[in-house]
């Protein structure tokens, strides 16, 4: 099935959670509002016809230009943006499901924006959620252990961010 | 009134020991590398397991969003180092995928031919360390001796053991020089007789069988929830193998070739091979099914290379070149996914314009193997631990990134 009829599909019961698609693209993307994400995982998990079984990969893209003379070239607003690659071993078709959410939880800098986990629908979720908290930045309401996975548990800050600022030491330990 | 007779069992039961936590790790030689895992015990069974990764953590990722994609490559050698040509093949896949490239027969079939080889190695060495780890020392030394040989031929084509960036986007470096296919022939030729001594040595061998039949038996469900990919989610009898089930820009490489998918549907393998028999104590999903379908898979890559080979001394015209280092990238995304030894290796590459990608990902099979690791080893004995990790074949390199 492919992701114009799988939109179809969604179209019925979650309407207002539709806000974007690309079925142009390289991997043709549906864009859903951050609230419907875990209802919708479940209806393309359970479905029939849909199937998604298999939960490739969560990803997290920092939209946020550092350099004030590029940003003015840039046609977005800063932004983060999560990523969940979906194959349905069954149906052996692909899906890309894609959400926005602020870089900042109500713009105040250092608060990290929330997104609901899926780790009870995809077990392959509680450790790639782990990972974008860590190095993303982003916490996962709902989450079971929602702590750092490949940095120290003491680490500051989130590498992946596009503003990161490595630290020069860390424990006595020269790091940069 | 006859007093009831206590059971042998029944006064194990009874003699509790206290609850112990055991760190393994992350120096530990049956981790495969730097995991690191602490395991609460009650005497020998364990009751859970929480791993600890990240020992190993190098920011590839981050890294990706300073370099070109071409200055990128020699970077995913150091993923999954055991099989660097398949690390080197799926980005190169990704950047074509997302620049619209297409490359010729003649180059794919030599792809074919390196990637299948790489996948050799790998296995043997997923079958030595097995095998060291459950006490047998034989089968990693003989093991490793055929590897040897395969990194000689990559040697030969690139000068590299390990670290190979060889399959450039949009192309190869440069052809194998004079006489290699012949020897890469002559070590398939050497190399076939050699499986049945692993197998005697393993497969068959009843030590090998007692230790590693119905351990860490893993149900297709659960595999595919945790996202268990390649082998081992094969030897749990999925019938999935993205050389066949992939996206076009990876399967067209296998177009034409004989070969079938290697897993244990209904409990039977398909039928084509003169296997071993199945030992009645294993079941399916188990680490003897893990590692038996790996040995089979060097078989059905010994096939694929010598058609690889057959097929690129018939194709027509050159090999390609690469793209240009400061090639510009278009701004949108392309996730791939490629059937590394491991299991399925995903890049994604997101441009923005510039030659420089905006954000690159890596998904690594082995992750979502150690993420299984706790559901996997609840109740099983100490003892049984470094069978399952030697079976789910994990590399740090690419858990870690």
């Amino acid at each position: 099935m492919n992701a114009e009829k799988i939109y179809d599909l969604l179209q019925k019961p979650f309407k207002p959670w539709l806000v974007g698609r690309d079925f142009e693209a390289i991997d043709p993307w549906i864009e859903i509002s951050l609230e419907g994400l875990p209802e919708i995982a479940r209806f393309l998990r359970d479905q029939d016809e849909l199937a998604f079984d298999l939960l490739n990969c969560i990803t997290a893209v920092d939209y946020f230009e550092p350099d004030a003379k590029k940003a003015e070239k840039v046609d977005w607003q800063p932004h983060l943006e999560l990523l969940y690659h979906l194959t349905s071993l069954r149906r052996k078709h692909r899906l890309v499901l894609k959400a926005k959410l602020p870089r900042w939880k109500d713009g105040r800098p250092g608060e990290l924006p929330e997104a609901p986990s899926l780790a009870d629908v995809w077990r392959t979720a509680d450790w790639h959620e782990r990972e974008v908290f860590d190095l993303a930045g982003v916490r996962f309401t709902g989450h079971p252990d929602m702590r750092r996975i490949l940095c120290p548990e003491d680490w500051e800050g989130h590498p992946l961010r596009k503003d990161y600022q490595m630290p020069t030491e860390y424990h006595g330990i020269q790091v940069k | 009134m006859q007093a009831e007779r206590v059971q042998p069992d029944t006064v194990e039961f009874d003699v509790r020991t206290d609850e112990m936590l055991i760190n393994m790790g992350p120096q530990h030689p049956s981790t495969h590398g730097v995991l690191r895992v602490v395991l609460r015990t009650d005497g020998e069974v364990v009751s859970s397991v929480v791993p600890h990764i990240g020992y190993l953590h190098r920011s590839a990722e981050k890294i990706a969003e300073k370099l070109t994609v071409r200055q990128y490559l020699p970077f995913t050698d150091r993923l999954d180092y055991l099989s660097g040509m398949n690390m080197n093949l799926g980005w190169a896949l990704t950047v074509e995928k997302l620049l619209g490239h297409r490359v010729s027969g003649k180059t794919r079939h030599l792809r074919v031919i390196i990637a299948e080889l790489n996948r050799i190695a790998s296995h043997l060495v997923a079958a030595g360390c097995m095998g060291l780890d459950l006490g047998s020392f034989t089968p990693y030394m003989w093991t490793f001796r055929e590897r040897e040989k395969i990194l000689n031929l990559f040697e030969e084509i690139c000068g590299a053991r390990l670290t190979f960036s060889y399959l450039l986007p949009g192309g190869v470096k440069e052809g194998p020089p004079e006489g290699w296919l012949g020897r890469c022939e002559a070590f398939l030729d050497q190399f076939e007789p050699v499986i049945d001594d692993l197998h005697a040595l393993l497969t068959n061998n009843a030590v090998f069988i007692k230790r590693s039949a119905s351990v860490g038996t893993l149900p297709p469900e659960t595999a595919i929830n945790y996202g268990c990919t390649g082998p081992v989610l094969r030897a749990s009898g999925v019938d999935w193998d993205i050389r066949r089930d992939g996206e076009p820009i990876y399967t067209e490489m296998y177009d034409g070739y004989t070969w079938r998918v290697i897993a244990p549907v209904g409990g039977r393998y398909p039928d084509d091979h003169p296997y071993p028999p199945i030992p009645r104590e294993a079941a399916v999903g188990d680490s003897w099914h893990r590692f038996f379908v790996r040995m089979l898979e060097v078989v059905q890559s010994m096939g694929l290379i010598r058609q690889a080979i057959e097929k690129y001394a018939a194709a027509e015209g050159e090999l390609d070149k690469p793209i240009e280092i400061r090639k510009k990238l278009p701004a949108a995304g392309a996730y791939l996914e490629t059937e590394a030894p491991k299991g399925q290796m995903g890049f994604m590459i997101i441009g923005d314009g510039s030659a420089i990608p905006w954000r690159a990902r890596i998904r690594s099979s082995s992750f979502c193997h150690v993420s299984v690791l706790p559901e996997l080893c609840r109740g099983v004995l100490i003892a049984d631990m470094p069978t399952i990790i030697a079976s789910m074949d994990i590399v740090l390199g690419e858990i870690d990134r």
